[in-house]
């Protein structure tokens, strides 16, 4: 796999970010489309996702939560806008609280999935934005989101002989 | 200066306000100078009357400060807004990099071919 591009456009506030896979496109959607294995590369590293319900249809939900070192949980919410299987999906994703219930105050970002056959294998488009200003304020001040070291931290384990 | 209470409405209009491109370079040229408002206006193609327009949205949204110096309006950018854009854009990034990382690893080990 390699990210073959990131890009932040500041007109629409939108970062896109482009990853090249070996794999054939339906291997790469079952990443989405399995909840077993959505829950193995959705929460960061020591942070697992367990996915409860899991509907990819428009106006459809996946509720997940993420377990923390000392066992503590903090759940999330996407909320389907649009998918077409095996080549997109659009989602929003939302904090919740343990009945699925978005939380009032939680940032929500706006995550556009496309997946098309490339050279042999997959490649993947992300878009990813904020409904609105307010929700990225919040994104930096809950600090929620794993650090770029974290990535790279995994990168090198993989890398590793 | 935008607060963390900031009523939504107000934030919305940051959200506006940086999502065109004038006004980004406005927002360029008055963090490494402090321009007066006449001097901006002379810098784009378009009237003094848009170009005064354009910092009132930016001043709006607390992207830029206006001070007021002898006869002149001088326009400064308040960067410590402007860069939680930008920070908020790459902690999504950077979650991201980490999830398309993991995707990679289910791949390699979750295949049996």
């Amino acid at each position: 796999m390699t990210i073959t591009s990131v890009d932040t456009d500041y007109d629409s506030l939108t970062t896109t970010l482009v990853a090249d896979f070996d794999n054939p496109i339906d291997q790469v959607w079952e990443l989405w489309s399995d909840p077993r294995k959505l829950e193995r590369w959705w929460g960061p590293p020591g942070y697992p996702a367990t996915v409860e319900k899991h509907a990819l249809t428009p106006g459809g939900e996946v509720t997940y939560f993420l377990t923390g070192p000392e066992g503590d949980r903090s759940w999330g919410l996407w909320r389907v806008t649009s998918v077409d299987p095996p080549t997109s999906l659009q989602f929003t994703d939302a904090f919740a609280d343990s009945d699925g219930a978005p939380l009032e105050d939680s940032p929500v970002s706006v995550i556009s999935v496309r997946l098309l056959k490339h050279e042999g294998g997959t490649r993947m488009e992300i878009r990813m934005t904020f409904e609105t200003r307010e929700d990225m304020d919040r994104i930096v001040d809950m600090g929620t989101v794993e650090g770029l070291k974290q990535g790279v931290a995994q990168m090198r384990g993989l890398l590793a002989p | 200066m935008v607060v963390d209470e900031t009523p939504s409405e107000v934030v919305d209009e940051v959200f506006r306000a940086l999502a065109d491109s004038t006004r980004r370079d406005i927002l360029r040229r008055c963090a490494t100078d402090e321009p007066s408002v006449s001097g901006l206006a002379q810098a784009y193609p378009m009237s003094f009357a848009a170009v005064q327009k354009h910092v009132a949205v930016l001043e709006r949204a607390g992207l830029v400060v206006k001070v007021r110096r002898g006869r002149e309006q001088l326009v400064h950018t308040d960067v410590a807004a402007v860069e939680r854009a930008r920070q908020a854009l790459d902690e999504l990034e950077a979650t991201w990099r980490g999830r398309v990382e993991r995707m990679s690893n289910v791949l390699a080990t979750g295949v049996t071919k």
